[in-house]
This record gives structure tokens, C-alpha cells and sequence, in this order.
């Protein structure tokens, strides 16, 4: 009963399979599979919108939306209906073509990268040697798309956004595959299914994860800080800045367009907290091994909710970084880190079992990373606030 | 060579032929990246996943991103009002361009009947790439890196150099 319930999808994919022709089953799967992976995720880009209106807004000390439904929760229903019916303006001056083909571009790339996480056992749409080769190559065509939109609307609001925001997307790209590639290191496969099978064993009850372990540890903050930058979430939303850039690239879009650009950020939000979640949180394995009954697919979704959460609850802390703060951080902080968490995992791997590796690397990391941040913090002279670029 | 090897070459030539044609260099630019994407295709189509996907992140997802920053730095990003696309030159162009290729068509056809007949499909797996380059290839590949470093180290140095000279 609960084997059947882990594996509810597959058992409905094959039932539904079934009633075709031989010839036609496995192409008939994939188009089960990918229609499962285009309801599923933009289903949790409603509930996602939905949790970060509220959250915001309780942060903020107000309601949040109210209106529509229940405690507003048919929200997203009533925004989607809105975008639908609002009137598409393209500016006169805009390049009609590439002004068109830049959101579509941006929201198939972004499915495309769910199309190698296994969000359950058994549950994967493609599973291949190289799927984190390839969800790394499709996250950095996005880049394409934004450029596109920023340089196709004619305006230099959206001009600014989009060099912004492709300067920093590049920037936080090397930091994030250098954070993973430890992973890559310790498990010795690019293949995210063997990734998350390597971390689903346990000892005393408690489970492999990675980020159970020092590199793991510090692997996954970096990886978060670059996947924050890299889906240009708060602190790191300087490409659409509204106080400096109106709406950063997508200022000149509206409508449906508008709403294209909204689901394809939520996409890559979720998908890049599915893969840090498979990379470093044990992907669809329990965090007990007495939980190992309730069925896979809850603990991966579960997770990756747990990171949308986590990023709301960011946005509503920090303040945005300055351009040069933003630079400077990946550059001289972030990827110095990830260099030595890839020396610190390789000590790990040849320093064989035992305490002792776990001393040697915890305090390497800890005392870099502190003896980093101290002479960090002092080059920058804190004091009382004084304003540079405004009196 | 079925139909969808035929469908991704067109795709790719057309790309290539756009990004030679189109006048305004941008749209140049992003015809290029859809040229680049279809070389990635036809990669994938031969099995060869490593060299398909490293082809899109490195030529689509920074070299095209390079082409495009380095046209918008330069201004070169609004359309020329009259003119085509052709210099005076375009003649010499397309012998020199032909005498190139025939060379190149030439020296893959003389090799072909050197190289060991193989009858079985070989597929070189991420894995064994990966292998390779970090045992029987390691040398070459730490070249290389040394190589990419000093040369990040130089544009670096540009860089600075630059902004010394402003500050004074």
C-alpha cells in the first residue's frame, strides 16, 4: 500500500500507457511526464506568489491579499484572469520580433531544467550521464533572454536591468557550478539521480546528506548565495530595482508577456531550490529513516517549499546591495570560498574514515572563513553612516 | 541522417546565413546564438552529450552574452541607414572563404581513409571523457588552465591599468 503510494505517478503513467498500442507507449510516456512537470510546477508558482504576498505583507505589518476567496487564497486565480485579459502593449519603437520571443524563449528554457530532477524514486523525465551538465547549460541560456528583453523594448530603464542583470548572472554563474562541483567530486557521477541515491543511506537513523558534512556545509551557502543572485532575488534584485529602474528589463511589458516574465523567474527560483535540494539536501530521501514510508514525492516538494520560504523570508530581512558591494562580494568572497571547499573536499575524500578529517576540515573552513570576514569587515572602515551619493 | 538531421542543419545554416545578412548587429548577434545552438543539437544528435551541452552553456550561455556586450559597449548597436550588408571587398571575401573551406573539405576527405575502420557505435560516455582528461590527459588540460588564468590575470591588469590613469 504505501510501495504504491511512493510510486502513484508511475502506476497512473503506466495504467494510463496501457490502453495505447505498443508502438506508442514510450513516446505517449514522455508526453505524460511533461505535461506532469507543466501542471505541477506553475500549480506551485500560484501557491508560491500566494505564500510571498501574505509572508511579505506580514512582515510588513499589513494584511496581504484578503479579497478574493477565503483568507484571498483564489488570488493567483484572480491575477491570472487579470494578466489575461490586460491589453498587450508594445512600445512603438520596440523591436516587435525579439520583444515578442523573449519571454516565450525564457519560460521554455526554464521548464527545461526540471526535465533532469528526480523529484521522486523512480521519478525523473530524463535521466542521463550529464543531467547537471545539462541543467547548468540550459540555466545559462536564460541569460540570452533577458538581454533580449532589456535591449529589445528601446527603453533605458530596461537597457540598464538587463546589462545588470546579465553582468551579475554571470558573475554568480561560477560561483554556483563551483559550489556544486564538490557534489560532483565526492559522488564521481554528474547523473542527479545517483547523486540523490548516494545520499539516501543512513546511519543511527540520521541520513548522508551532504550538507551533513563540512563541505557540504559550506558548499551549501555558497550555493544558496549564488542561486539567491542568480534568480536576482532579494538582496540581489538590482537588474529590477524599482527604485533606481522602474521595473528593471521587463518594464516595458504588460499584459500576458508581463506574467510570462513572472512565471519564468518563479520557475527558476523553484527549480534551482529542486536542485540545491538534490544536491545538497538529500533530494527525495526522508530526513529519518524512521519517516522512510511517507512517499518520496511529498519530501522533495516539501523541501523545495521549505527553500521558497526560506527566500521570501530573505527578501523580507535584507536590504538590496549596491552594484560594487555586489561585485565585490562574488568576486573576492564567494569564489575564493567555493575554491577552498573544492581543496577542503578533496582532503576529505583522501584523508579516509575517521574524527579526524572532520576536525581538520570544519576548522580549516571555519578559520578562513572567519579570518576572511574579520579582515573583510576592517578594510571597510564601518563608523557613523555617512551617504556618498546623496547629501 | 533522417529528418531531424536534415531540420537542425537548415536551422543551423539558416542561423549561420542570418547572422552574415541581417543589418542590424544585434539581431546579427542573437542569429548566431541560434546558429551556435544548432551545432549543440547536432552534437546531441551524434551521441556526444558533453561536447553538446558544454557547447550551450559555454557559446549560447557566455561567448554569445560576450559578442552582445562587446557590440553594445562599442555602439555599433544601431542599424546603418543606407548600405547593405556587403563591403566593396565582398568579392575577395568569398574566394578567400572558399579556398579555406576546400582546403578544410579536402583534408578531412584524405583523412578519412586513414583513420581505423570502426563498425561498432562507440559512445564516449560523460564518464570516460571525464576519465581521461583527469588521468591520461592531465597534463595537457593543467596547460591549459595555466594558460586561461594568465590570461584573466592580463585582462585584469588591463583593467587596472585603466583606472589608475583616471584617478589621477
Amino acid at each position: 500500500m504505501l510501495q504504491q503510494a511512493d510510486q502513484i505517478f508511475i502506476l497512473l503513467r503506466n495504467w494510463i500507457v496501457g490502453f495505447l498500442p505498443a508502438g506508442w507507449q514510450t513516446a505517449a510516456g514522455v508526453v505524460l511526464g511533461v505535461i506532469g512537470i507543466v501542471v505541477v510546477f506553475p500549480s506551485l508558482f500560484a501557491i508560491a506568489v500566494l505564500m510571498e504576498r501574505k509572508g511579505l505583507g506580514r512582515m510588513q505589518n499589513r494584511l496581504g491579499p484578503n479579497r478574493v476567496g477565503p483568507f484571498g487564497v483564489l488570488q493567483p486565480i484572480a491575477d491570472a484572469i487579470k494578466s489575461l485579459t490586460k491589453e498587450d502593449i508594445v512600445p512603438l519603437n520596440a523591436d516587435a520580433v525579439v520583444h515578442f520571443l523573449a519571454p516565450v524563449y525564457l519560460v521554455v528554457v526554464a521548464f527545461m531544467g526540471f526535465a533532469v530532477l528526480p523529484v521522486g524514486r523512480n521519478m525523473v523525465l530524463v535521466d542521463m550521464d550529464a543531467s547537471l551538465l545539462f541543467y547548468f547549460a540550459m540555466g545559462a541560456s536564460t541569460e540570452v533572454s533577458i538581454f533580449m528583453a532589456g535591449w529589445s523594448s528601446r527603453n533605458k530603464y530596461s537597457l540598464l536591468g538587463a546589462m545588470r542583470a546579465v553582468a551579475q548572472m554571470i558573475s554568480y554563474e561560477v560561483p554556483l557550478l563551483m559550489s556544486s562541483i564538490v557534489i560532483v567530486m565526492m559522488t564521481g557521477s554528474l547523473s542527479l539521480v545517483k547523486i540523490v541515491e548516494a545520499q539516501n543511506q543512513y546511519t543511527w537513523g540520521l541520513p548522508h546528506w551532504y550538507i551533513f558534512t563540512p563541505w557540504g556545509l559550506a558548499g551549501f551557502v555558497m550555493y544558496a548565495i549564488s542561486a539567491t543572485a542568480e534568480t536576482n532575488r532579494s538582496p540581489f534584485d538590482l537588474p529590477e530595482g524599482e527604485s533606481e529602474l522602474v521595473a528593471g528589463y521587463f518594464t516595458e511589458y504588460s499584459g500576458f508577456k508581463f506574467a510570462l516574465f513572472f512565471l519564468g523567474e518563479y520557475l527558476g527560483m523553484l527549480s534551482i531550490s529542486g536542485l540545491g535540494t538534490t544536491l545538497f539536501l538529500g533530494g527525495w530521501s526522508a530526513p529519518l529513516a524512521a519517516l522512510n514510508w511517507v512517499p518520496s514525492w511529498i519530501w522533495f516538494f516539501s523541501k523545495v517549499m521549505l527553500s521558497i520560504v526560506v527566500l521570501i523570508w530573505v527578501r523580507g530581512t535584507l536590504p538590496r546591495l549596491r552594484q560594487d558591494q555586489l561585485m565585490n562580494f562574488a568576486w573576492k568572497f564567494v569564489i575564493p570560498m567555493t575554491l577552498l571547499n573544492l581543496f577542503v573536499a578533496a582532503l576529505w575524500r583522501f584523508m579516509g574514515d575517521g574524527w579526524l578529517r572532520w576536525v581538520v576540515c570544519s576548522s580549516i573552513l571555519i578559520s578562513v572563513y572567519v579570518v576572511a570576514g574579520r579582515t573583510g569587515m576592517q578594510r571597510e572602515h564601518f563608523g557613523p553612516r555617512s551617504y556618498r551619493y546623496a547629501e | 541522417m533522417g529528418f531531424p538531421f536534415w531540420l537542425i542543419a537548415a536551422l543551423t545554416v539558416a542561423g549561420g546565413m542570418a547572422a552574415v545578412l541581417l543589418r542590424n548587429l544585434v539581431h546579427c548577434a542573437l542569429a548566431l546564438t541560434i546558429a551556435f545552438a544548432g551545432l549543440a543539437l547536432l552534437f546531441l544528435q551524434l551521441d556526444a552529450q558533453f561536447a553538446g551541452f558544454v557547447q550551450i552553456l559555454v557559446y549560447v550561455g557566455a561567448v554569445a552574452i560576450l559578442v552582445v556586450f562587446a557590440i553594445l559597449l562599442t555602439r555599433g548597436s544601431e542599424t546603418p541607414k543606407d548600405g547593405g550588408v556587403f563591403s566593396k571587398t565582398w568579392g575577395a571575401g568569398l574566394v578567400i572563404a572558399a579556398a579555406i573551406f576546400a582546403v578544410l573539405a579536402w583534408a578531412v576527405l584524405e583523412s578519412r581513409p586513414g583513420l581505423p575502420h570502426e563498425t561498432g557505435t562507440h559512445n564516449a560516455s560523460v564518464q570516460e571523457i571525464g576519465t581521461a582528461l583527469m588521468g591520461r590527459y592531465v597534463l595537457p588540460l593543467e596547460i591549459v588552465a595555466l594558460l586561461l588564468t594568465a590570461a584573466l590575470i592580463g585582462a585584469v591588469i588591463v583593467a587596472l591599468h585603466e583606472k589608475k590613469e583616471e584617478a589621477r
